[in-house]
């Protein structure tokens, strides 16, 4: 299985990335761009079968490493490896 | 008074903490490998600047699980002084033994240049050799040192007096123009409750001769030296 985790920047902070980039769309002439925020993909390959027990050791991986809680969110889906 | 200076994979201001340690201060010094899990017999264990493991994934993020640090957690917990400057302010955030993160620089830039610096906790091991609300003067030498702590955080940490060094300007007045980085609150370096665990961006290595242009970082050094000897008296 892998693990799509995706990691952003708390609303609540600022991210002057997304902000330089928005402003480097405008720039290009993407006017209708409100916002951007910048974070991060990881992919993670689990040797599991039990789709549930995954989805709790991801959960624990993203607490304990891939976020740092204090300023983002994370979020991640599961899918089924279809070639290695 | 013997100091440990912790060695990770890419810290880069090892050898100038080292060096102040040995050679300004001489007081005695102890490298320590970060997969030591032996202090040393330390009184002071300093965390320095640098990128320890390139900065994978976050600043900081990856040196927390080192053999080293386990150790360095049981030290704090024991009211042992650490000491964090720039990557190590990173790591001890990291890690939980600070509260809140550093993240990107405002200006999305590398900022490398001297900055005013208020102290306001000057009851501190690392602060006693400065007078009250004095205005010292440190380089910074970093991407990521723009302070970050949730609002209840924030009002915590004022509220506890932990804030210890305040970007301001040359008179100490704490503003907007004299902040590098955006940092909340233009914090430069804060406390843990218990007043043993501190966390700094700028640089006292860099400033303690004055062929470097200054000496305002030996105070924090020798202050760290006279409070060991107190305790030693004590």
């Amino acid at each position: 299985m892998i693990a799509r985790v995706i990691v952003t920047p708390k609303p609540v902070v600022n991210d002057p990335q997304g902000i330089t980039v928005k402003q480097g769309l405008a720039s290009l002439g993407f006017r209708e761009v409100s916002d951007v925020r910048v974070g991060k993909y990881i992919e993670v390959h689990l040797d599991s079968s039990n789709e549930h027990e995954a989805r709790q050791r991801v959960e624990a991986m993203c607490r304990q490493l891939l976020a740092n809680h204090v300023i983002e969110d994370f979020r991640f889906e599961i899918v089924k490896e279809s070639r290695k | 008074m013997r100091f440990g200076v912790v060695v990770f994979p890419g810290t880069w201001s090892d050898r100038d903490c080292g060096w102040v340690v040995d050679q300004v201060l001489g007081g005695e010094l102890r490298y320590l490998w970060h997969k030591d899990a032996d202090l040393k017999d330390c009184d002071c264990v300093i965390l320095p600047g640098g990128f320890s493991y390139g900065d994978y994934l976050r600043t900081g993020a990856i040196a927390r699980f080192a053999p080293v640090m386990e150790k360095i957690g049981e030290f704090a917990d024991r009211g042992g002084l650490v000491w964090g400057i720039c990557n190590g302010f990173q790591i001890l955030c990291e890690a939980g033994l600070l509260p809140g993160a550093l993240i990107r620089n405002a200006s999305l830039e590398f900022r490398c240049q001297w900055t005013d610096l208020v102290v306001e906790r000057t009851d501190l091991a690392f602060t006693s050799k400065c007078n009250d609300r004095e205005v010292i003067r440190l380089p910074i030498s970093h991407g990521e040192g723009n302070y970050f702590a949730d609002p209840a955080t924030l009002s915590r940490l004022e509220q506890n007096g932990q804030v210890v060094f305040r970007y301001s300007d040359p008179t100490g007045r704490v503003t907007p123009a004299s902040n590098p980085n955006g940092s909340l609150h233009n914090i430069a370096g804060i406390v843990n409750t218990r007043g043993n665990v501190l966390g700094m961006m700028p640089h006292p290595e860099r400033c303690s001769e004055p062929e470097l242009g200054g000496t305002d970082g030996l105070k924090l050094f020798r202050s760290v030296a006279e409070h060991s000897l107190k305790v030693l008296a004590s």
